[in-house]
């Protein structure tokens, strides 16, 4: 085979492997809109909050160090001990479970039946806070995050592709276990809104809050439910990325790739987000690598946008959403 | 007491259909004025005028664009900062190719090459509604800041990929460049601003105005009635991005004087403006000033009170300010969701009963 089709054919394998974690990020909005009607910009401040918090954990960091430095003069930082990384993932998803029931009852109950736009502009106010918040908990400098995935090249996938068209092909493991787990957590899901008592609940209040509430099942509840499931998706999220590319600011940014992907794959559907994220991962690889160098490159921070946009030209409520109807 | 229609008798149509009806705020109107272009410019010194004076007003001409599109039309953008950017790159151009040509025309010309591009990025507004247009401009926005990234002819070539704003003069005054003083730039910046709000006041209080209310009412009905949505639509886009393109090569070429895209019209400066006019107030140009006021006075003031009063490391106060504003955000969404300029309306009503309630 041709050198250019095998570089094509690893550029696309790793897109895929993008392409899920960026659904792992956009799935947390889906839900979120779904249950709720809200557009949820905090998702990629949750992610890098959860992953920040999963640090702070396992390292044993005194929170808010920094702050009560400042005011008492002292020098902490950490209190001298390490968690297991599977007592941490279970603590942090803890804390998110928390914040979901606290940004329950101090923002969402007081905002409803508000205007959807004010919803989304409470999220970034949300977004600004939380990133302010887990810096101040957590301190800002970037931090690795090591919770024992595998990491680096996968030798087993080098050689066998190696032997078959005589070029290994370069695949992170991490993204191998990212798809796995990206997998797992769609059917995870999935499962629970089909079958369970609160994922009949769930599916009912996206449906129809209305109706939901005459029926006797409690908005609040679900709403804490979503936001904690969504939390613990931005957990997993934050894990992946973090894992990836550190602890830090930019990891916030995710949402900002999640979005595209959104608007292709439908604001309300949970397969959309997967396909979505699988096309707009693959589509700006590839777009990269054959288009890219010769209009300058780093095309991947606007292709997912524009791709979306033109795709929405011609079918304006996504790839799966819901049909838009509209009356007068 | 003061503040009322009643012995305030018109006698002309003329008189009936001005801006401010009422004796009060037309007084009101006038003295404010008076303060911003006579006493203000007197004591006005560097660092009011770099901190605060000089960007509330450029602030507030992006708002009053913004709000045009968000407010009264009802077509989300995030894309803002992507349209500063266009009216920044494009007045570098102009000033670099036609130095004899005054600044002012300049900036003008600015804002009608952001119109264009404007209405170019408007278009999928026909098909696409709501959130998804939301999420639709912030293909302009991150286009937008890549191409003036990655063409080196937008910033002439020059090798750290920045622009400078080169020095130019109005009246014999600079305006731009290291020579500028307090005054020259406030009042620059005031000028324009005293027009764009005239025309988005007028504008908005006629037929374009009615029609982009209609829109965002409901589109489809106002249709049916004859109002037609592409002009509407494209009308909205074109001219909310002339006063963003305004405020983007005022922001360029008297506040920053050099810029690098990214960091100067990110999507920060996006969200940073949608703040303002949703705080500020949807559909009010009241509104958008009141927002950049608050938006511009508070980080000012948390900093000084942060690191000035108490004395904390500049990093942890900018963490704590991040929560104030954030928090804020919300505890203001929650108090009042039609901002500022409610709370005013709300007052102008008390007023009027005052001190007589009953």
């Amino acid at each position: 085979m041709p050198d250019q089709l095998l570089y094509a054919m690893e550029v696309t394998l790793n897109g895929l492997m993008a392409g899920v974690l960026y659904a792992l990020v956009a799935l947390g909005f889906v839900l979120i809109f779904k249950a709720s009607g809200i557009f949820n910009y905090a998702q990629g401040v949750l992610a890098l909050f959860a992953a920040l918090t999963l640090v702070g954990i396992q390292e044993g960091q005194v929170p808010f160090a920094h702050l009560i430095n400042a005011i008492t003069g002292g020098h902490l930082t950490h209190f001298g001990w390490q968690v297991p990384a599977v007592i941490a993932i279970v603590l942090t998803a803890g804390v998110m479970v928390l914040l979901a029931i606290v940004i329950e009852k101090l923002v969402l109950k007081h905002l409803v039946s508000q205007a959807p736009i004010i919803l989304f502009m409470a999220t970034i106010g949300l977004a600004y806070f939380l990133e302010g918040f887990g810096d101040v908990m957590w301190g800002s400098d970037i931090k690795t995050l090591d919770v024992g995935l595998p990491q680096g090249i996968n030798d087993t996938i080098e050689t066998t592709t190696a032997n078959w068209f005589g070029y290994g092909f370069f695949i992170d493991n991490l993204d191998i276990v990212a798809t796995v787990v990206a997998v797992l957590l769609v059917t995870a899901l999935t499962l629970f809104s089909q079958f369970s008592k609160q994922g009949r609940a769930l599916r009912a209040v996206a449906d129809d809050h209305q109706a939901a509430l005459s029926v006797g099942i409690s908005l609040r509840f679900i709403w804490v439910l979503v936001w904690s499931i969504a939390g613990f998706v931005a957990l997993v999220a934050g894990i992946m990325w973090g894992s990836k590319s550190g602890v830090q600011f930019s990891l916030s940014l995710i949402a900002l790739k999640a979005l595209p992907v959104l608007m292709l794959g439908g604001f309300t559907s949970i397969p959309g987000a997967i396909v979505g994220g699988l096309i707009i991962g693959v589509g700006e690889k590839l777009f990269e690598f054959s288009i890219g160098p010769m209009i300058g490159g780093a095309t991947e921070n606007w292709f997912a946008y524009v791709l979306a946009l033109v795709f929405l030209v011609f079918r304006p409520q996504g790839l799966f959403g819901e049909r838009i109807i509209e009356r007068v | 007491m003061f503040y009322r229609e009643a012995g305030d008798f018109k006698s002309s149509y003329q008189e009936d259909s001005q801006t401010f009806p009422i004796k009060f705020d037309r007084l009101r109107y006038y003295g404010v004025l008076i303060v911003a272009f006579g006493i203000v410019p007197l004591f006005i010194n560097d660092y009011w005028a770099s901190a605060v004076a000089v960007p509330f007003l450029i602030y507030a001409i992006a708002a009053i664009g913004l709000n045009i599109l968000v407010g009264y039309a009802g077509l989300v953008s995030l894309g803002t900062g992507g349209f500063m950017a266009v009216g920044a790159y494009s007045v570098y151009k102009l000033m670099t190719a036609f130095p004899d040509i005054s600044i002012f025309v300049h900036v003008i010309l600015a804002g009608v090459v952001t119109a264009a591009v404007g209405v170019l990025f408007g278009l999928p507004s026909l098909r696409i509604k709501g959130f998804y247009l939301a999420v639709a401009t912030l293909a302009a926005q991150f286009f937008l800041v890549w191409l003036f990234n990655k063409v080196p002819w937008f910033y002439n070539y020059s090798a750290s990929g920045q622009i400078t704003a080169p020095e130019r003069t109005v009246f014999s005054v600079f305006v731009t460049g290291a020579q500028t003083s307090a005054t020259a730039k406030y009042m620059f910046c005031l000028v324009i601003l005293t027009l764009v709000a005239l025309v988005a006041r007028n504008l908005t209080r006629g037929t374009v105005g009615r029609k982009w209310m209609a829109i965002r009412d409901m589109d489809i009905a106002a249709e049916i009635i004859g109002v037609n949505p592409l002009t509407t639509k494209l009308s909205a886009f074109a001219v909310s991005s002339f006063f963003i393109g305004i405020a983007g090569a005022l922001f360029f070429s008297v506040y920053l004087g050099a810029a690098e895209v990214g960091e100067a019209f990110g999507i920060q400066k996006s969200f940073l403006i949608l703040f303002m006019v949703i705080i500020g107030g949807l559909g009010s140009i009241f509104g958008s000033f009141a927002g950049a006021a608050f938006l511009v006075l508070l980080p000012v003031f948390l900093k000084n009170v942060l690191v000035g009063a108490l004395g904390w490391p500049t990093d942890l106060a900018a963490h704590i300010e991040l929560m104030i504003v954030g928090g804020l955000i919300v505890v203001f969404l929650i108090a009042e969701p039609h901002g500022l300029a409610q709370l005013w309306r709300v007052a102008k009503e008390k007023l009027r009963l005052w001190p007589f309630p009953y």
